[in-house]
C-alpha cells in the first residue's frame, strides 16, 4: 500500500489530472466521496488544506511505473461543485453519476447528470450521514 | 503509447455511442430519436434473461442495427454502502461478499485487505496462501460461470449444463472449505475463519486432475465451432486507448493485446511466489474474451498446483487478541476468553482513524475497496469500486453499428454481475 496522497483544491483539480495524465497516469479508477459531517475533526489533513463537509476522492493509476495517486478534494457543503473529469478520461461519467446522485455534489459540465441507482423522482442524497438509516418514507411512484 | 493521438478518435465515437437521456425523459426522447424517419429507442430488460440480472438497456435503433445506446442501472441497488457504516469491521465481510456473488471471496479480501492496512496488521503466511487458494478456486467457478452463461447467450444451450456441472464442482469444493457455496464470509480481516478441513489437498487435486479434460471439451464443443466463431468474432470490438480512457480493467482490457494484471503488476498476497502467464487476446472482440476467460481457468489451475505444493505451516488468522477472538476451546474453561469472544462480536475492535485504497485483481477487473475510519469499531465510510459497473460504460461503444442480436453477445462479453454494479 504505497498510493501517494495529493490534496488539491477544486480550481487546481482539471489542472492537476491533466498533468498526472500526462506523467503517464493512464486510467481513472475511481471517483468517490466522504461526507465528514460526524467527523470534523480529522486530523489526517495537511495544515495548510482547510477540512469541508465533503471530499471528492479521486484514484488514478499509471501502468509504467505500477503505482496509484489519489487526489482529495475538499468540497463546501454550501456550494457542493466540482469540475467534471469527463473531458480528461470520459470512464469517469458513470463515477462521477453515483456520487452525484449518492453525494449530492454537482458535476460542472458533466454530459448526463441523471441518477444513476437510485429512482429518477428520489428526493435526497442516502450516503450523506443526515440521511438516516431505516425509517424512510417509501418514494416510489407506485406506492404514491 | 501516445494517449493525446488517440483522444480524438476515442471522443468522436464516445459523442456517437451513448445515449444521454434521462430514464423517464419521454419528450426530449422522442424530439432526439426523431433525427431520422426510421430510427426507434427501444428498451431491452430489464427483465430479459440475456440481460443477467436486471440490466435495462436504451438502445437506439435504424433498423435492426443498433446506433446509440445507454444502459440503465439501479434496479438492485440496496444501499450496501450504507449499510457497510453500521456494520463492525467484523460483520463487514457479510455485507461486502453479497455485492458480486459470482466472486464473493474477492470482495473479502478487498475489505480485509483495507482493514488490515488501516490496523497495520500482517498477516500469517498460512492465511495469505489460504486466502490465494481460496481466491483461484472461485475465479476458476465465476470464470466457469461464464462459460455457462455465455454459451447459453449465444444459442449453444448444452454449454448451459456443462458450464455449470464444472462450476458446481468447485463450489462443493468451497463449501466443503468455508461451509457455504456462495457468500462465504471466509476472508476476515486479521486472516481466514477457519483452518483448511483435513483432506483438503486431496479434494483440490481431484478438482485439478479433472478439469483439464472438461476443458478441453470446451474447446471441442465452442472454439472450434464455426457458428459460435461467427457470433463472436469481430463482435463489439474495443481497442486499448478506448478501455483505458473508460477505465476498463480485467479481461476486456487484456483482450485488446495489452497485457495487465494486477496479480503480476503489481502484486499483493504472495502472487510473486507463484509462476504464472497473464492471457491477452488480440482483437478485441467477444471471443477473444470468451478465450481469455477460457484460458485464465487453465492459468488458474496451474496456481493451484504451486500452491499446493508451498503452502506453509503456522497459523491461519494472526495472533492479535485485538482482533482475533480466542480458540472455541478456550471459552469452556476460561471466564475472561468468554468475556473477550463476547465483547469481539458485540463492540467489534476500535480501528485507527486514516484513510485507504486496496485493490484485489478480481475475475471481472480491479476490484477495489476504499475505506476512512474514523477511530470506532465500524467504518467511517466503505466504498467498494466494481469493476462490472466501470466496464458496462463499454456497452454502447461495443455495440454501435452491430445487429441487436449481437448485442446480447456483447453483454454476456462484458460478464457483468448487477449486484456488485448497483450494490
Amino acid at each position: 500500500m504505497t498510493d501517494s496522497v495529493l490534496h488539491v483544491s477544486r480550481d487546481q483539480l482539471t489542472e492537476t489530472v491533466a498533468g498526472l495524465r500526462d506523467e503517464g497516469y493512464v486510467s481513472v479508477l475511481d471517483v468517490t466521496a466522504v461526507d465528514y459531517l460526524e467527523h470534523p475533526g480529522r486530523t489526517d489533513l495537511p495544515d495548510e488544506v482547510a477540512p469541508e463537509r465533503f471530499e471528492l476522492v479521486v484514484t488514478l493509476i499509471s501502468h509504467t511505473v505500477p503505482g496509484r495517486t489519489r487526489l482529495r478534494v475538499q468540497v463546501p457543503d454550501d456550494d457542493p461543485t466540482v469540475p467534471t473529469l469527463f473531458d480528461l478520461y470520459p470512464g469517469t461519467e458513470a463515477l462521477e453519476r453515483e456520487v452525484a446522485d449518492m453525494f449530492g455534489i454537482v458535476f460542472e459540465g458533466h454530459p448526463d447528470p441523471s441518477r444513476i441507482l437510485m429512482p429518477p423522482d428520489w428526493e435526497g442524497h442516502p450516503l450523506r450521514k443526515d440521511f438516516s438509516v431505516g425509517q424512510i418514507p417509501v418514494q416510489f411512484k407506485a406506492t404514491r | 503509447m501516445s494517449l493525446a493521438a488517440t483522444d480524438e478518435a476515442v471522443r468522436r465515437r464516445d459523442d456517437s455511442a451513448v445515449l444521454r437521456i434521462a430514464e423517464d425523459d419521454g419528450e426530449r426522447l422522442e424530439a432526439e430519436a426523431g433525427t431520422s424517419d426510421t430510427s426507434m429507442v427501444m428498451n431491452m430488460g430489464p427483465q430479459h434473461p440475456s440481460t443477467h440480472g436486471v440490466l435495462r438497456l436504451m438502445l437506439e435503433m435504424e433498423g435492426e442495427t443498433v446506433m446509440r445506446s445507454k444502459p440503465v442501472i439501479g434496479y438492485l441497488h440496496t444501499g450496501m454502502e450504507k449499510t457497510a457504516e453500521t456494520l463492525t469491521y467484523l460483520q463487514g465481510p457479510t455485507n461486502v461478499t453479497r455485492m458480486d456473488y459470482a466472486s464473493p471471496l474477492f470482495s473479502e479480501l478487498a475489505f480485509s485487505m483495507a482493514t488490515e492496512a488501516l490496523l497495520g496488521l500482517e498477516v500469517p503466511p498460512r492465511a495469505t496462501w489460504i486466502r490465494m487458494l481460496m481466491c483461484e478456486l472461485n475465479r476458476i467457478s465465476s470464470h466457469l460461470l461464464f462459460q455457462a452463461t455465455n454459451g447459453m447467450d449465444i444459442g449453444a444451450v448444452s454449454m448451459m449444463i456443462y458450464g455449470w456441472r464444472e462450476r458446481e464442482e468447485a463450489l462443493r469444493l468451497l463449501e466443503t472449505i468455508t461451509g457455504l457455496r456462495m457468500n462465504h464470509n471466509f476472508i476476515r480481516p486479521g486472516g481466514v475463519a477457519a483452518d483448511l478441513p483435513d483432506g483438503w489437498r486431496d479434494e483440490v487435486l481431484t478438482l485439478i486432475d479433472a478439469l483439464p479434460a472438461r476443458l478441453n471439451e470446451f474447446d471441442t464443443l465452442l472454439t472450434g465451432q464455426p457458428i459460435y466463431r461467427e457470433r463472436l468474432q469481430g463482435v463489439g470490438v474495443i481497442n486499448t486507448a478506448e478501455c483505458l480512457a473508460l477505465g476498463v480493467t480485467g479481461p476486456i482490457l487484456r483482450s485488446t493485446g495489452y497485457a495487465w494484471d494486477l496479480r503480476r503488476d503489481m502484486p499483493y498476497l504472495a502472487y510473486d511466489q507463484v509462476d504464472f502467464d497473464v492471457v491477452v487476446g488480440t482483437y478485441g472482440d467477444c471471443f477473444d474474451r470468451y478465450a481469455i476467460r477460457l484460458n485464465e481457468i487453465r492459468e488458474s489451475i496451474r496456481i493451484l498446483a504451486q500452491i499446493l505444493h508451498q503452502m506453509p505451516s503456522g497459523d491461519y488468522r494472526v495472533q492479535d487478541k485485538k482482533v482475533t477472538p480466542p480458540p472455541r476451546a478456550r471459552i469452556d474453561e476460561s471466564m475472561e476468553a468468554l468475556i473477550h469472544h463476547f465483547k469481539i462480536f458485540t463492540e467489534g475492535f476500535k480501528v485507527p482513524a486514516g484513510e485507504v485504497y486496496a485493490a484485489v485483481e478480481s475475475p471481472r477487473g480491479e476490484l477495489g475497496c476504499y475505506m476512512v475510519s474514523d477511530g470506532s469499531a465500524v467504518p467511517y465510510r466503505m466504498h467498494i469500486r466494481g469493476p462490472s459497473f466501470v466496464n458496462l460504460q463499454t456497452l454502447p461503444h461495443m455495440m454501435q453499428g452491430g445487429m441487436v442480436a449481437d448485442a446480447v453477445a456483447i453483454i454476456s462479453s462484458v460478464d457483468p454481475i448487477m449486484g456488485e454494479v448497483d450494490r
